[in-house]
């Protein structure tokens, strides 16, 4: 058991001018499940490929514990890795796969044998240790993977994407076997995934990447409820947050025909780089459906409803008399509501919405770092 | 894998008009159709006369070595099938005995020289290439890509260009009249193939395989012997199945450095030698060639399995 240090921590890759990681700093305390999560392309995957050895490090330093392991091999780290496509050697049976490190490091056989019928049990995986993993499904390849990771008994667990592989079914299921696993055996881990749900469900703490370039890190309800920036915000949450740039007048942001009301901080905090806007953020479920007239409502022409049963979600477009705005959710340029399942609008009508009040989140335009 | 997208290209010009229910069918229905167009009777047919063509000389030449001295110079090898329904058919281990044990021929000599020839120059070439396929695929020197490219162009070099330095070289180090030259030599001719070959092999095993055994703590030594050795066996198989074939059939390489001892001469250059000086004696020659034959002919029959999957693994995937 150890902690792990990103000490600005840097990779550049030969021939390219933005490093894949940039100055990553990162404390994972002992015994941590940590996630790093990020669109692809943001060096989640590298920054745990530095940390198991298998992409230099260009710059700063990389700690497990208070080894200094920057320029070790992956072999002396002490790290165990699961691997996206599991990795598992294909002429080894299931036993032989396990126990590989261990045979490797030269244990003795009995205690191989008796390392593995644990780790297989904890797994489920005893009936099939005598076969081959082509004979194995996709399910039970990955308890093999992460069977191979728990016999090492190793300081770190590193898991990259080791869930993506999976129908969505089984991710829902192993997620959370996983994450009850890495409780029981209390051994530090660190966690690569795209997928912002896993990031919440199963991380202690979660770190965000974008480009290269750490965002934040905090518990999942600290990612939720304050985002550290616009980036933040966007990528946190399913359905997205709605977020979009007003205008400022009088210390409220105009959000179509409404004034929702900014607070005397945010508003000294702007700058004139900002040009008199502010980037305001709202989750669909911190909207409330109100009467028409109601102070700081703004009204949502309904595009679309989607009913997931305990829920409803209405996308719809903002209606404003001082021109276009730019709200939008995610990837669609649409404002997500969430609303009673029982009492959904139809398609075309128009609903009015206002802020729950504490519930918005309060970005500079300019630099998309949180004001409020 | 998309099905909708690759159909089209398989359907011929004549078989479009009809309506597309090719999706439907799935793939039960592709499975059929491929068989359909693989088993045309028409390719069937050519296939088996070709195959019969080709396999002609080879049954004259087993039927002429157990035919006797006499017959086979007074009536063609095809006039036996006719003797032998009428019960006059004679055949004779004669020739063989002559051919491996008779005083001026002796090819049972020549024979083991072959094998001594033919198992060090395909053991050697599959382990240096090995180990040089390894480090290219595996091990991230500087100038890497440009050695691998010299080294596989070494290729275009003709070995007949190549064979009187050799030579020279070989009689200046005083190996010469040994088994190194012949060894040595079908070595060099066969490592830049050897290498690449083995190294296309080995880069298609999933790098993440590699990765995780060095996380697993295996060095070099233990990834190449516990995990990227078992996973080549078939093209290791397939490399040494072509090599041997290639060293055991050679004529020009052994008659070069080999030709002028007999004691070091393999079974080629023997039966060679005795088409020149004795093109009369049908008898012993077709005895002696078919003693060549014989090995390539068992292991390519017994090893084929391997040969075709070691030829394909490199294409197809899984």
């Amino acid at each position: 058991m150890a902690t792990v240090t990103f000490d600005h921590a840097t990779r550049l890759y030969p021939g390219t001018e933005r490093p894949a990681v940039d100055q990553l700093n990162l404390h994972i305390e002992d015994g941590e499940f940590l996630v790093l999560v990020g669109p692809s392309g943001c060096g989640k995957s590298t920054s745990l490929r530095m940390l198991a050895g298998l992409e230099d490090v260009n710059g700063g330093r990389i700690l497990i514990g208070d080894r200094d392991v920057t320029d070790v091999q992956p072999k002396d780290r002490d790290i165990a890795m699961v691997f996206q496509n599991y990795a598992l050697y294909p002429h080894m049976s299931v036993a032989d796969n396990m126990g590989f490190a261990l045979k490797i490091a030269g244990t003795p056989k009995a205690e191989i044998r008796q390392r593995v019928e644990e780790a297989a049990k904890i797994l489920d995986l005893t009936e099939y240790l005598d076969r081959k993993p082509k004979a194995l499904s996709g399910g039970q390849r990955q308890r093999v993977a992460m069977g191979r990771a728990i016999v090492r008994q190793p300081q770190v667990f590193l898991m990259d994407e080791p869930l993506s592989n999976l129908d969505a079914k089984l991710r829902v299921q192993t997620r959370t076997q996983i994450a009850s696993l890495q409780r029981r055996l209390g051994v530090t881990t660190v966690y690569v995934t795209h997928d912002q749900t896993e990031a919440l469900t199963m991380g202690d703490r979660i770190a965000v990447l974008n480009k290269g370039v750490l965002q934040q890190v905090g518990t999942p309800r600290e990612m939720y409820d304050q985002p550290a920036n616009v980036f933040v915000a966007g990528f946190i949450g399913s359905p997205a947050m709605n977020i979009g740039t007003f205008q400022v007048k009088d210390g409220a942001a105009l959000v179509g025909n409404a004034q929702v009301p900014l607070e005397r901080t945010v508003v000294d905090a702007l700058t004139e780089a900002d040009g008199g806007k502010v980037t305001v953020g709202f989750r669909p479920e911190s909207l409330d459906v109100v009467g028409s007239g109601t102070a700081g409502s703004f009204q949502v022409e309904v595009n679309l409803v989607e009913e997931l049963g305990s829920d409803a979600f209405v996308y719809g477009s903002l209606k404003s008399d001082v021109g276009a705005s730019d709200l939008s959710a995610g990837d669609s340029d649409q404002v997500i509501v969430r609303i009673d399942p029982r009492e959904v609008p139809m398609k075309g009508d128009t609903i009015n919405v206002a802020i729950k009040p504490g519930q918005s989140h309060v970005f500079s335009a300019a630099t998309g770092n949180r004001l409020s | 894998m998309s099905r909708d997208v690759t159909e089209p290209a398989v359907v011929p010009a004549g078989v479009t008009s009809t309506p597309a229910p090719t999706a439907r069918r799935g793939l039960g229905g592709r499975a059929a159709k491929a068989r359909r167009r693989l088993s045309n009777p028409w390719a069937s047919g050519i296939a088996i006369c070709l195959a019969v063509l080709w396999s002609i000389p080879t049954l004259g030449l087993l039927v002429t070595s157990f035919r006797p001295e006499l017959d086979i110079r007074r009536s063609g090898w095809w006039t036996v099938f006719g003797d032998a329904a009428a019960g006059e058919g004679v055949f004779t281990f004669r020739n063989y005995e002559t051919a491996l044990f008779g005083s001026s021929t002796s090819l049972a000599d020549y024979f083991i020289n072959s094998v001594v020839i033919t198992l060090p120059s395909v053991l050697i070439p599959i382990s240096v290439a090995l180990l040089a396929a390894y480090a290219f695929a595996w091990i991230d020197f500087p100038g890497r890509d440009w050695l691998f490219i010299v080294v596989f162009a070494l290729q275009i070099i003709p070995i007949q260009v190549t064979m009187i330095p050799l030579l020279t070289t070989y009689v200046n180090v005083g190996i010469n009249g040994s088994f190194w030259p012949v060894w040595l030599s079908h070595s060099i001719f066969a490592l830049p193939l050897a290498i690449f070959l083995l190294h296309n092999f080995m880069k298609d095993i999933p790098p993440s395989l590699v990765e995780a055994a060095r996380v697993d703590g295996a060095g070099h030594v233990k990834i190449f012997f516990r995990v990227v050795m078992p996973l080549l066996v078939p093209a290791i198989a397939a490399f040494g199945i072509f090599q041997f074939l290639w060293v055991w059939n050679d004529l020009l390489v052994s008659l070069v450095f080999a030709g002028g001892t007999p004691n070091v001469a393999p079974l080629t250059v023997r039966v060679a030698e005795m088409a020149g000086s004795r093109g009369g004696d049908w008898h012993i020659l077709s005895a002696g060639a078919f003693i060549s034959m014989i090995v390539p002919l068992i292991v390519f029959l017994s090893l084929q399995r391997y040969f075709v999957r070691g030829l394909l693994a490199g294409s197809v995937k899984g």
